[in-house]
């Protein structure tokens, strides 16, 4: 039974695909409770086939045959090239349809409390099942082009949902940067998959991991690839430096920040680069700028998270912060690790965005922290599993976050990559800072919000609370999967189940630097509470003080390294201005003088000929005499 | 005994003189008379050369055409005074109907 | 003789029709053409054709020029006509003119240059043999030519008989 259920596998993509098909046709002719039902129910159908599937892979962990895998019609066949749509599930697509499933669902759930009362319901709800499904096909598909074919897909549907609200300017921006950015960061992406096509010879995963393990592709090759593709995936996962559409990105409704860009969308970078695990793994040189530019990355978002006010920019920063991280693991070898670190930032962060979602709900629509304090007692369900997910990601023991965090710096720091250590423990200091900072001036304190007459602050319904009690629980027992080694090996049933998938670790921490390790993680999350809690509830004026003693640093931060305005100066505006110019030479003065012209030449033609016919009798009488001068001149020659 | 081409000299000096006279002239009735010019020139080359072959068809083609040249004056004097009457002119630079 | 009686008839020809074209009075156009068409009839005396020279001077000069003048007397112009302000139209027509002249000589001279059959029509002179090509070979132009002129007749009638209220 199990057997064949998960045989259907297949089917994971297709019904949120069908749903999103009939939504986008009919959606505004079915009535609204069915809309979100229709949708969710998808995604939960989708879910219970993933789960069936993970239950019988779980049954023949590592073993040789750990894969279900379906082929469902030959799509591009050109000369020696084929390509199929086909999907794969193994132990790493699992893992990755579960999470898009489950917290999918979730997330549906929310919404349909959420945005109960917009207009454009059946589009919302078509475009988050059209973005499951493209999702799905991203992480079931098991060659690199119909990978592609989700990656563009999801990108897509961020487009369409972050400017859902396109009324608002700056809604209807963001969504042209996201989509732009994203597609800067595909142009590399495309070059690598072109490589890859021409070398290997085929698409297929399995194919290009052997090609790089075997050393049939020269060792340059390799680290190009894998730099492209590397290149696609920061802009996909809002890394240095493609990260800057993330944060504009929260101009969309916060269901879909938590859904697309916490979850699922945003980590699709680091699924690419856990499954081409073979090529990176390959070259040193590769594998080294992941890593170095996710601990970069995972340090300077943070910093930018100290200052922001917007909760849902705090949000977006730690975002990619987080995600930093998930490449560190990947870089040092500790793909499982980065892997794990997905799935548990996948459940409390997305728990953070809604919850947060769930104040500024409840506050009619203020997302400035400064409008906001002393909420605990009017949000007696949110506050709570805010709490909980903050401690989560700020690393505190026996959360799942800490569990996974540890994971990944442990694995940086027995490869020997000490200093990208350093920079994520710091990092951890700064994300358990701002994360508290949030608590504190949203949570805590003198209530800042004015009180509208008539509209209390009130707590959210059900349905939009109950999925973030769910997120909750997992996000504290989630850790369970993945229990530090040290613990015993089979200890880490998380990496026990992905065993088939990457290679072994080449390093292992000694249990006593392990302890320190785990150590040095706990201190530095305490460290970072205890300052958030030095700074915004004893100490109340100690952050303004600051920002007037380091006025330069202060203002640096707060403009965000003024990165946008770099890139507005050197790359968008001489862009723009040399379309200008083509437009003005080219499109107007080449194609459009050259239709203008003919058609110019044809009038002038005509209104030359036009003289020809005076009306004249003398004029008609010239023609014939010279048309019989002509002619008898041609008789007698 | 005159030599034929000095009739038929005649002849085409006559046709070109009654071209001139079209091109030259500006009212309709006196460009019509030009037109009978350049019939009877063709009326003369017609006996010039029936006598210089010797075959008197040319005389027969001469009454045809004298013939049908009345006809043709008679239908085109009353066109012309139906222009006349219409437009109370016959300088044919005030006919531009035809302007294109 | 004969040649000079040609030269004469000649040089009146020519001559009316110049004066028809520098004349400026309509009148006098068509008086010089009936000059020019009677001593054209007199050329054709000298062709041996008597019965086509007959013809021309009681039909052309005769009849037609005669229905000429009448036309000019009912339209009754008398203003003379301005002199052309443009005379591009004029030196044009007279260039191409001479042009045209140049190819009919050309012309003329290769159908005289052609071999020929016996010059001089013996019996020209006899108008019984006209009217017999008329009625055996050219039978059926003869006939059409008849309705063409009744059909001239009623056109002219229909065209420019008198409408109501004239």
């Amino acid at each position: 039974m199990g057997a064949s259920v998960a045989g259907l596998f297949w089917v994971i993509p297709l019904l949120p695909g069908a749903s999103a098909l009939v939504l986008l046709v009919y959606g505004r002719r079915l009535p609204r409770a069915w809309i979100a039902w229709q949708a969710s129910g998808a995604v939960f159908l989708s879910l219970v086939l993933s789960a069936a599937a993970f239950l019988d892979l779980a049954g023949r962990v590592a073993k040789p045959d750990n894969f279900l895998s379906r082929t469902l019609f030959a799509w591009i066949v050109s000369g020696s090239f084929r390509t199929a749509v086909s999907f794969h599930f193994d132990p790493l697509a699992a893992v990755m349809a579960l999470v898009v499933t489950g917290v999918g669902f979730l997330i549906h759930v929310y919404s349909a409390g959420y945005m109960a009362d917009d207009g454009r319901l059946s589009r919302y709800f078509a475009f988050l099942n059209l973005f499951t499904f493209f999702m799905l096909v991203l992480v079931l598909a098991s060659d690199i082009v119909l990978m592609f074919v989700g990656w563009e897909g999801v990108g897509l549907c961020s487009y369409l949902l972050i400017g859902f609200w396109f009324e608002r300017t700056a809604a209807a921006k963001a969504g042209m940067k996201a989509f732009v950015v994203n597609r800067i960061g595909d142009a590399a992406f495309i070059l690598g998959i072109l490589f890859l096509l021409v070398n290997v010879g085929s698409g297929g995963f399995g194919a290009i991991n052997a090609a790089a393990g075997s050393g049939s592709l020269s060792p340059a090759l390799i680290t190009l690839i894998a730099i492209l593709l590397f290149v696609g995936a920061t802009g996909k996962s809002a890394q240095i430096p493609l990260y800057i559409w993330l944060p504009d990105a929260m101009e969309g409704p916060t269901p879909v920040s938590a859904l697309i860009h916490a979850a699922t969308m945003v980590t699709a970078g680091v699924y690419m680069v856990c499954r081409l695990s073979g090529l990176f793994a390959a070259s040193a040189a590769a594998s080294s700028v992941v890593a170095w530019v996710g601990a970069i990355t995972a340090v300077l978002a943070a910093t930018m998270a100290l200052v922001q006010n917007d909760i849902k920019r705090v949000l977006a920063y730690s975002t990619i912060s987080q995600i930093g991280y998930m490449f560190i693991g990947c870089g040092v070898g500790a793909y499982s690790a980065g892997l794990f670190h997905l799935v548990t930032h996948a459940f409390f962060k997305s728990l953070l965005f809604l919850a947060a979602g769930s104040v500024i709900h409840a506050l009619g629509g203020e997302q400035d922290m400064r409008g906001m304090g002393g909420l605990k007692k009017h949000l007696p369900k949110t506050f709570p599993v805010f709490l909980i997910g903050a401690l989560a990601i700020s690393g505190v023991p026996f959360l799942s976050g800490f569990f996974s965090k540890d994971a990944i710096l442990t694995s940086a720091f027995a490869g020997g990559h000490i200093v990208i250590y350093g920079l994520g423990l710091a990092g951890a200091v700064l994300t358990a800072f701002y994360m508290f900072r949030l608590i504190f001036m949203t949570f805590y304190g003198v209530e800042r919000a004015p009180r509208a007459p008539g509209h209390p602050v009130h707590e959210s319904p059900p349905i939009m609370t109950v999925p973030l009690v769910i997120l909750a629980v997992f996000s504290i027992l989630a850790g369970l999967a993945g229990l530090p080694v040290l613990l015993g090996d089979r200890a880490n049933l998380f990496g026990r189940f992905l065993e088939g998938v990457f290679r072994p670790e080449a390093h292992h921490a000694v249990v006593s630097t392990e302890i320190v390790l785990i150590l040095a993680a706990t201190a530095s999350a305490l460290l970072g509470i205890g300052l958030a809690f030095l700074f915004y509830r004893r100490a109340p004026g100690t952050p303004a003080s600051l920002a007037r003693s380091f006025p330069g640093l202060y203002r640096l931060l707060v403009g965000k390294y003024y990165v946008d305005e770099a890139y507005d100066a050197v790359v968008v505006r001489p862009l723009v201005r040399s379309s200008e110019w083509v437009y003005r030479h080219f499109d107007l003065g080449v194609v459009d003088g050259a239709l203008n012209g003919t058609a110019a030449a044809a009038g002038s033609a005509g209104r030359g000929l036009n003289l020809l016919q005076s009306g004249l009798v003398r004029d008609y009488a010239l023609a014939f005499l010279l048309g019989a001068i002509l002619f008898l001149g041609f008789l007698l020659i | 005994m005159i030599p034929s081409a000095a009739f038929l000299i005649l002849a085409v000096v006559l046709f070109v003189l009654g071209i001139v006279a079209f091109l030259v002239k500006r009212d309709l009735l006196t460009q019509f008379m030009a037109v009978e010019v350049m019939l009877n020139a063709g009326n003369l080359a017609f006996l010039a050369l029936s006598k210089a072959l010797g075959r008197p068809d040319g005389q027969v083609v001469v009454l045809f055409v004298i013939t049908v040249a009345a006809a043709e004056a008679v239908v085109g004097l009353a066109v012309i005074v139906l222009v006349f009457r219409q437009r109370k002119t016959i300088r044919t630079d005030d006919l531009k109907e035809l302007r294109g | 003789m004969a040649l000079i009686i040609f030269v004469i008839l000649a040089a009146l020809c020519a001559g009316g029709v110049t004066a028809m074209i520098l004349s400026r009075n309509q009148a006098h156009s068509a008086l010089f053409l009936v000059l020019a068409f009677s001593s054209l009839g007199g050329i054709f005396g000298l062709l041996d054709a008597p019965f086509a020279a007959a013809v021309q001077v009681l039909v052309y000069a005769g009849a037609i020029m005669v229905l000429f003048l009448f036309a000019i007397m009912m339209f009754n112009l008398s203003q003379p006509e301005p002199p052309s302000r443009k005379r591009v139209r004029t030196v044009l027509g007279l260039a191409m003119a001479i042009v045209l002249l140049a190819e009919l000589g050309l012309a003329a001279r290769k159908a005289l240059s052609s071999p020929q059959g016996p010059a001089g029509l013996p019996d020209a002179r006899d108008i019984g043999h006209i009217g017999r090509l008329l009625f055996s070979d050219h039978l059926y132009a003869f006939e059409i030519t008849s309705l063409l002129i009744l059909a001239a007749l009623v056109g002219a009638m229909a065209l420019a008989g008198r409408t109501e209220g004239e």
